[in-house]
């Protein structure tokens, strides 16, 4: 008895907490896309330092990131498709797990630790130093000020920096090819861009952008909800890290079953 | 005829004596009741300092009154508006005639000072940029900060940084002022020149000020009323003389610093301590 009624308190905790979630991200899309229509411009200045920050500084670990994955990938392909003679299906292989799969992945979690990370630590000490009670009694809204051009930000940059990634995979795995299964460069490239239908690429974009938001929103709201104390910022920025990965996971299960229940392959 | 009485009456309440009217508050944190049902006006002009100990409820109160936290039941009627049931729209309305000031100042780290006091006035004016650098100056000199605007909260002292706060709070030519603490934290010099400030600005502007204190020489220096509240209820209110000649026990102990009587077995230590945090 006693179990069943943790296992209700934690379902409905569980329930709670992504309905805050939505409630937040709900906010944000709505001061980015109606807000501005309506009299409350976006903060473009903030929304631009924002994406250098999420986007461009990111760019150099990504790189290196999805470049060693790209390579991995091939590595592991090629360890059976040797056995089958067909090693020269590792191009495909690596180019159509990154852009469908790891490429967003990837992206997601770097950013859910640069980023994801900063927004949870930057909104909880502003809430112990009171900055957000002060903007709220300037009749300033925290949501609109402070999450939405993180928001803008993201859900540009996750995209931008998904196509890079898979890029920078590519480019990994033809390291290998080019090295150890007899491609030419142009070889390997143009076998992995033959391989890549526009949907392969184009669902993975749908799924980082939902990434995008499932980030923002986690890292905002534990900073939001940060409590007193200097430890909690702490603990607010590892909840984010680690509710982010978590949610960033459930939402990629969602969103490839869907894309595979409505494709007609 | 009935609109015009209705339009005269409405005149009239805003014109009334109390700028501010509480009635039976009572401010829950999660199970625990911090506010046991508090009443008192507050008039227009006058500043009045709320004392109280720490875990008293003070601040909790201070917060309530600027809307940061919710009442469980009660009444807060600002300017003929009852804060505790209107909608975020109409609170936003009141929030633009109020300032409040920290304790930490709560200036925003990533802003210049000038960036921060400016901040209110870009966010709800249409005014044009070199008018609000005109009303940046000014702010800036009404609290003695005049040629600070570049540069960051951290590169000020901890006075600097309440008066900036202040500045900023006072951008929207606010009718009421909230402190919380304003002396907290400060040398007793730094905080003579920031009770100084406040009775400047409330013979400049004639402006209501609520302060939240526990500082008594502050209290004294600034106050026309004063208001005690202990564990969460009015022990006394009145004038400061008032206050002064009290004879009741909890304002005297309050007033002359007596120590809570000292506990002697380990015990009754610890129920006190339990009894302390349940209060709060």
């Amino acid at each position: 008895m006693q179990l069943l009624s943790q296992v209700g308190g934690s379902v409905t905790n569980g329930l709670a907490y992504v309905g805050s979630l939505a409630s937040l991200g709900g906010r944000a899309a709505y001061y980015t896309f109606v807000g501005p229509f309506q009299g409350k411009p976006i903060r473009f200045q903030r929304a631009v330092s924002q994406a250098l920050d999420v986007g461009v500084r990111a760019l150099p670990i990504l790189s290196l990131i999805t470049f060693f994955i790209g390579l991995i990938l091939a590595l592991q392909a090629a360890y059976e498709l040797r056995r089958f003679g067909a090693i020269s299906y590792v191009a495909t292989a690596v180019a159509i797990s990154m852009s469908r799969e790891l490429g967003p992945l990837i992206t997601a979690i770097v950013v859910i630790g640069r980023s994801g990370s900063a927004f949870a630590a930057e909104i909880g000490t502003m809430k112990v130093t009171e900055e957000i009670d002060a903007l709220e009694t300037m009749a300033i809204s925290p949501v609109h000020f402070l999450v939405t051009p993180k928001f803008l930000a993201m859900i540009i940059m996750l995209p931008c920096l998904t196509i890079w990634a898979n890029t920078m995979g590519i480019l990994g795995g033809s390291l290998f090819g080019v090295t150890q299964a007899d491609f030419t460069f142009i070889r390997y490239i143009s076998a992995s861009v033959d391989s890549l239908f526009l949907r392969d690429i184009v669902t993975g974009l749908i799924k980082s952008v939902m990434f995008g938001i499932t980030i923002t929103a986690v890292g905002c709201l534990e900073g939001l909800s940060t409590g007193a104390g200097a430890e909690e910022v702490g603990r607010s920025t590892t909840r984010a890290v680690v509710m982010s990965i978590f949610l960033v996971v459930v939402v990629d299960l969602v969103f490839t079953a869907l894309f595979f229940f409505i494709s007609d392959r | 005829m009935e609109a015009q009485r209705t339009a005269e009456h409405a005149t009239e309440s805003q014109e009334s004596a109390e700028l501010i009217s509480i009635r039976n508050l009572r401010v829950n944190y999660g199970e625990h009741e911090i506010l046991h049902g508090i009443s008192f006006d507050v008039n227009r002009g006058e500043t009045l300092v709320i004392l109280g100990g720490s875990g008293s409820g003070k601040s909790t109160l201070l917060r309530t009154l600027v809307g940061l936290e919710k009442p469980t039941s009660g009444e807060i009627w600002i300017k003929g508006k009852n804060i505790a049931a209107i909608s975020q729209s109409e609170m936003d309305d009141i929030r633009k005639k109020i300032g409040m000031s920290f304790q930490g100042g709560a200036l925003f780290g990533s802003m210049t000072v000038g960036e921060n006091v400016a901040l209110p006035l870009r966010e709800h004016t249409r005014l044009e940029e070199s008018t609000i650098e005109i009303m940046l100056r000014l702010k800036l000199e009404q609290v003695g900060l005049q040629g600070f605007e570049y540069y960051m909260p951290s590169q000020l002292s901890g006075g600097m940084k309440k008066r900036a706060a202040v500045a900023r709070a006072l951008a929207m030519d606010p009718e009421i002022l909230f402190f919380d603490e304003p002396s907290a934290g400060l040398d007793p010099i730094i905080a003579a020149g920031i009770d100084q400030l406040i009775l400047e600005l409330k013979q400049a502007f004639r402006m209501t000020i609520i302060v939240v204190t526990h500082e008594l020489a502050s209290a004294y220096l600034i106050a026309d009323r004063m208001v005690l509240i202990d564990k969460g209820n009015i022990v006394a209110i009145g004038t400061t003389e008032e206050m002064r000649a009290s004879t009741q026990p909890r304002v005297r102990q309050f007033l002359d610093r007596v120590a809570e009587p000292e506990v002697a077995r380990e015990l009754d230590y610890l129920q006190m301590l339990t009894e302390d945090r349940r209060s709060r």
